[in-house]
């Protein structure tokens, strides 16, 4: 089953009196459980795409359908219910609520998509434990290692149990040793059935994904199989 | 609904939680709308105060009084019309006192403004009002010391006074005043009772306490000459629903003492004390309006110092603003997270400016009678949600129409 079709899509920012042509004709097709890595030089429209893949931003012109929905013209708030339903982001700097404790980090999504307290803590405290943080729940980002908030951020985004996870360098900001273990949970995740794209410039990174994307001046250069 | 209240809770915790955050900043935006709250509780007690006191002091004056007089009190029939009146005269009175039937009571009165002084001590410019015993039966005075002036020294025109309580707390001190002989243009007078403080000073001179009553006939024995001076007439009616008959009856009576035709007009006026409070509200309501426009005022700075603080706020944690976003956050969330912030500190601030303004009031209390009621305390709350709805409004919505991408970028 696909659940990302992309025809033809121009994402145009407008730069003072120049025109910024980010995303310039892309056609794609995510399926389910698949293991996407989208790479590319910086200024080669990577994150602009992960951004229209994440309904964070809609393109100029083409057609987006999610899950056989049209999103390239919804509403914010249609696509705010998107994002908290079906898309788990993953950023490079965590992006964590540095005042709110990892369970609470954990439980926000789904405060936002209206889950019941009693529901709400019980789906957060299972999912932080099989990030195996069961004995972190309490503590804030502060006061946590960049790995372990990487997995507060992983158990953020699977705990609303989205139809794809968003990954933007999730290492980028780990050591190798670290960033090792966060790319082996990705994969533990992807086993579960789960849909992972990867934003990475890094060869090493992008190994682990079963198919790998390659951007360049905001078009598809070359998009093959990784076995 | 369940939804609305549902995000209203958690709004409260963010809300709890970036003012713990915070603390010096929300102590210090917190103190406008403290104040501003203080400001305008205090006004509007103050405002209810001035108000019971008048009201106090018009029911000394007894509050079923109507007087006739050649002169309107409130009115704006022209001067030389009723200066051409004829004067009131005691037999007037008489006349008048022999035909009502309706009233409780009926005195006649005179005031001159004259200087009272016992031995060293004394008080220029004291209102006196000349009147028979009966005109005690036209107020709700009550006694300190001795009595009003009895029928018999009415009737004889005895050289007998009451004092205010002011006027005799000026002349005695602590003295014992009862029995004791004051001055008045050199002539003397006993002093045969002392009223208990009536406690008005909106009344002006006409506060009791700064009266002395004696004889009316007295008046005219040492003062005044009988026909150069106009008396008035008071009457008291049984009680509030019987006052417009009593004027009706009045009327009739002093036409037909006059001898008015039926065309003729009135060459008399009936005031009544509604007169008096139609002139409070008039001056009163100025003051009020203004007052409250000025206190209002800085509950308008206090709010715009929580808008600013909002700003500053939803600035600093544009991230923040993103991240809520990215995972799903609405708008109506995000504006509601911020205007329940601004709202909280506004109730909070609301609150501790009640508490304040509450000790104030204690205070204040004694000089007039206020204290705050409970209506005044739910109005405050309300207006302290209010203006923090209002001054959250504008950041909020800020922060709700940000960008995801961008806000999600901002360092």
């Amino acid at each position: 089953m696909n659940i990302i079709n992309l025809e033809n899509i121009t994402r145009i920012y407008q730069l003072g009196s120049e025109e910024v042509r980010a995303l310039d004709g892309i056609s794609l097709r995510i399926d389910k459980n698949e293991y996407v890595a989208i790479m590319g030089p910086s200024g080669s429209g990577k994150s602009t795409l992960m951004n229209i893949l994440g309904c964070l931003d809609t393109p100029t012109s083409g057609k987006y359908d999610f899950k056989g929905i049209n999103v390239s013209d919804m509403s914010d708030n249609e696509l705010a219910e998107i994002r908290n339903r079906e898309i788990g982001f993953v950023f490079q700097t965590f992006n964590l609520l540095p005042r709110s404790n990892a369970f609470h980090n954990v439980e926000l999504p789904l405060i936002y998509s209206g889950i019941h307290s009693l529901k709400r803590k019980e789906i957060a405290k299972e999912t932080l434990t099989s990030v195996g943080l069961e004995d972190r729940l309490h503590h804030k980002p502060s006061e946590l290692s960049g790995g372990q908030r990487q997995r507060v951020a992983i158990a953020r985004a699977l705990v609303t149990t989205p139809s794809i996870i968003l990954a933007d360098e999730p290492t980028g900001n780990l050591d190798s040793k670290t960033g090792g273990d966060i790319m082996l949970l990705f994969n533990a995740i992807h086993k579960q059935g789960n849909t992972i794209i990867l934003v990475t410039h890094e060869e090493y990174i992008a190994k682990h994904a079963k198919r790998i994307i390659r951007l360049l001046d905001g078009k598809i250069e070359r998009d093959e199989k990784n076995e | 609904m369940s939804n609305y209240l549902f995000e209203l809770k958690e709004g409260l915790i963010i809300a709890f939680k970036a003012i713990r955050a915070n603390k010096a900043r929300a102590i210090l935006t917190t103190l406008g709308v403290v104040i501003g709250i203080c400001a305008v509780a205090l006004m509007s007690t103050t405002i209810k105060g001035m108000d019971i006191a008048f009201e106090e002091g018009i029911s000394s004056l007894g509050s079923d009084n109507l007087y006739i007089d050649k002169w309107a009190w409130f009115s704006d029939e022209e001067f030389w019309k009723m200066r051409n009146r004829k004067n009131l005269k005691l037999s007037d009175y008489e006349k008048f006192k022999n035909l009502a039937q309706l009233p409780i009571a009926v005195a006649p009165t005179l005031w001159i403004v004259k200087k009272v002084e016992y031995g060293n001590n004394y008080v220029e410019g004291t209102l006196i009002t000349g009147s028979t015993d009966e005109y005690l039966k036209t107020t709700n005075f009550d006694f300190d010391e001795g009595r009003f002036f009895s029928a018999i020294e009415s009737k004889s025109s005895r050289n007998v006074v009451v004092l205010g309580k002011e006027v005799a707390d000026h002349l005695f001190k602590s003295k014992n005043a009862s029995e004791k002989y004051i001055k008045i243009s050199g002539i003397k007078f006993k002093v045969v009772g002392i009223l208990k403080k009536q406690g008005s000073n909106l009344l002006g001179n006409f506060n009791p306490d700064k009266q002395v009553y004696m004889p009316i006939g007295a008046v005219f024995k040492h003062f005044e000459r009988a026909s150069n001076r106009s008396i008035a007439i008071i009457i008291r009616a049984q009680n509030t629903s019987m006052v417009e008959a009593t004027k009706e009856e009045a009327e009739d009576i002093m036409r037909r003492i006059r001898g008015l035709m039926y065309d003729e007009e009135n060459d008399f006026s009936i005031n009544q004390q509604e007169g008096l409070t139609q002139n409070y509200n008039k001056t009163v309501g100025v003051i009020k309006i203004a007052g409250l426009l000025i206190t209002g005022l800085s509950l308008l700075v206090g709010a715009i110092g929580i808008m600013n603080i909002m700003f500053v706020s939803v600035k600093e944690r544009t991230r923040e603003i993103g991240i809520r976003k990215a995972i799903g956050a609405k708008k109506r969330t995000i504006l509601t997270q911020f205007i329940t912030e601004a709202s909280t500190i506004c109730l909070i601030g609301g609150l501790i400016g009640l508490i304040l303004a509450i000790l104030l009031s204690m205070a204040i209390n004694k000089f007039l009678p206020t204290s705050i009621q409970f209506d005044t305390v739910i109005l405050a709350i309300i207006i302290s949600l209010i203006t923090g709805i209002l001054a959250g409004f504008a950041p909020a919505y800020t922060a709700a129409k940000m960008d995801p991408v961008e806000a999600l970028r901002y360092e």
